[in-house]
């Protein structure tokens, strides 16, 4: 399989606060990976590492992609709510900001990307509010345009920070079943708290907590998740719709 | 009243403090939709204040002092910018420190400047009546450079102010941008302060922009309608002043803040009846 991005030992955090321990983890074409863990455990921190967005105390990240290849190699969702919602842009500028990359800042937008964003937002069901302000929209239709701001550029790699908050139980579904389809064409990784339905979608699943445990499939038992120091607890596991419960530190 | 407004428009002085009410209503309108956008009016405050340290050293060493504002105002903004970047001190707080430094220097080399005492009034409030030709030169390029930087790079500006960490991901050279904007904030600042002074500058860049916001909810149209409401407010408030014989600057901001409640006013009537 081919690599697209290889962590090794990284150690990453904020200030003199470590986050990370020594992790490595490496990416192939068409990998599906659940990161779970309790917050405050680094998975965003991980994924921030591997975005390029956070510069680890030590490790090194090697991309495998050259030159123009790396302008549209990683698509990135990132956690709803960092941005200000009061910001004047429509929501169809909000997509097409996803096709900019690079130093190429003069370049037009051409009639074919424009279709493009128009496909997407009609396939997201959030066609009717492309010349809305982002302000105007609620949670969960932000988070559609966001994923097709991620996806415009066709990246290799999808980064999704908790998708599925704010999101609607039958756009949930809808998202598992656009992002299986996108993952014919690109690897993903995506941060999630519901555990059932990470397992459900995924291929394999990585826990973090500090440390990374990676783990070869999407089944995961509560055996597991104790031998990877991972306090999370399954509830149900099946076709019965899942609970999690986090432990707390004493 | 046509024959007297004519009769106004010969006076040379005339034609230049009108020429810098269009300039500035272009220049403040465009780049004052950024800071209204991205609420920088605060760092804006703060750029504004420091470049009267410039003024200072500018008498000091006797060279134009808007040419020294001009140095000293960009050198702090790219300053503030830096240090809010490395983030071990509160960015508003550092930005306390700036404005109060640079008051603090503009006043000590005045005072240490043999000799001559300036008008300091005409900074604090502005003059547009006093303008010189080659100050309006001088508005005239930087207008003309900062709308043609908008319009070429527009995507990158409104994406970079949208949501810097996502532009970082594209790879956009995010940094040297927001270097290039707090550059170009601190030169319309600048060169706007013989219009409104330093005390009133900020008006410009959010007065209109705070209007027109309760029309559009886009960029570009906000820079637009600012644009225009700039231009009804700094003309009208040009023309008042003068038959009324009171200060231009107040006279301006007052006619922007009446512009601002009469939309308010009409805008929330109409909410209500639908």
């Amino acid at each position: 399989m081919t690599k697209l991005v290889e962590l090794e030992k990284i150690t990453a955090g904020y200030g003199n606060q470590v986050v990370l321990t020594e992790v490595s983890l490496t990416i192939h074409e068409r990998d599906f990976l659940g990161v779970i863990g309790p917050n405050g455990g680094g998975k965003t921190t991980l994924l921030r590492v591997i975005i390029g967005l956070l510069k680890p105390l030590s490790g090194s990240v090697r991309y495998f992609a050259e030159g123009k290849d790396r302008y549209n190699f990683i698509g990135y969702l990132p956690q709803l709510m960092h941005f200000d919602p009061k910001f004047p842009i429509t929501a169809m500028e909000v997509v097409l900001s996803g096709i900019m990359a690079g130093n190429r800042l003069i370049r037009r937008v051409t009639g074919k990307e424009k279709m493009q964003a128009l496909q997407l937002l009609e396939q997201m069901g959030v066609f009717h509010l492309r010349d809305k302000a982002i302000g105007e929209l609620s949670g969960g239709e932000r988070q559609r345009l966001f994923l097709c701001r991620s996806i415009i550029s066709n990246p290799r790699l999808l980064i999704l920070d908790e998708p599925d908050t704010f999101v609607d139980n039958r756009f949930e579904h809808d998202l598992y079943a656009i992002l299986r389809e996108l993952n014919e064409r690109m690897a993903v990784i995506m941060v999630s708290h519901d555990i059932g339905t990470i397992s459900a979608n995924v291929k394999t699943i990585a826990c973090v907590n500090r440390n990374l445990h990676y783990h070869r499939s999407n089944i995961i038992t509560e055996q597991q998740l104790a031998a990877y120091d991972c306090p999370i607890q399954l509830i149900t596991h099946g076709n019965v719709p899942h609970t999690v419960l986090q432990q707390h530190e004493p | 009243m046509t024959l007297i407004f004519l009769e106004i428009l010969s006076y040379r002085f005339f034609q230049h403090a009108l020429a810098a009410a269009v300039l500035t209503s272009v220049l403040c309108g465009i780049v004052g939709t950024y800071i209204v956008s991205r609420r920088m009016v605060f760092i804006s405050g703060g750029i504004t204040h420091t470049s009267f340290g410039g003024i200072g050293i500018g008498y000091y060493l006797g060279m134009p002092p808007m040419i020294g504002a001009a140095v000293f105002s960009v050198l702090s903004a790219l300053g503030i910018e830096y240090f809010s970047r490395k983030g071990d001190i509160r960015n508003d707080s550092m930005i306390a420190i700036f404005w109060a430094l640079g008051m603090a220097l503009g006043i000590l080399f005045i005072f240490l400047t043999p000799g001559y005492a300036p008008n300091l009034m005409s900074y604090l409030f502005g003059n547009i009546l006093t303008i010189s030709l080659v100050e309006l030169l001088a508005l005239a390029c930087l207008t003309v450079i900062i709308a043609a930087a908008f319009k070429l790079f527009y995507r990158p500006i409104l994406y970079v102010a949208f949501d810097e960490e996502f532009a970082r991901t594209r790879l956009i050279p995010v940094q040297l941008i927001k270097y290039l904007m707090i550059s170009m904030i601190a030169l319309t600042i600048v060169f706007s302060i013989r219009v409104a002074g330093i005390i009133l500058i900020i008006s410009l860049l959010t007065i209109p922009q705070t209007t027109a916001n309760l029309l559009t909810r886009r960029f570009d149209r906000i820079a637009l309608f600012s644009i225009l409401i700039g231009l009804a407010g700094n003309i009208g408030g040009l023309i008042l002043s003068y038959y009324l014989n009171i200060p231009s600057g107040a006279t301006i901001i007052l006619c922007l803040v009446m512009l601002f409640l009469a939309v308010r006013t009409i805008r929330s009537w109409k909410l209500l009846q639908t």
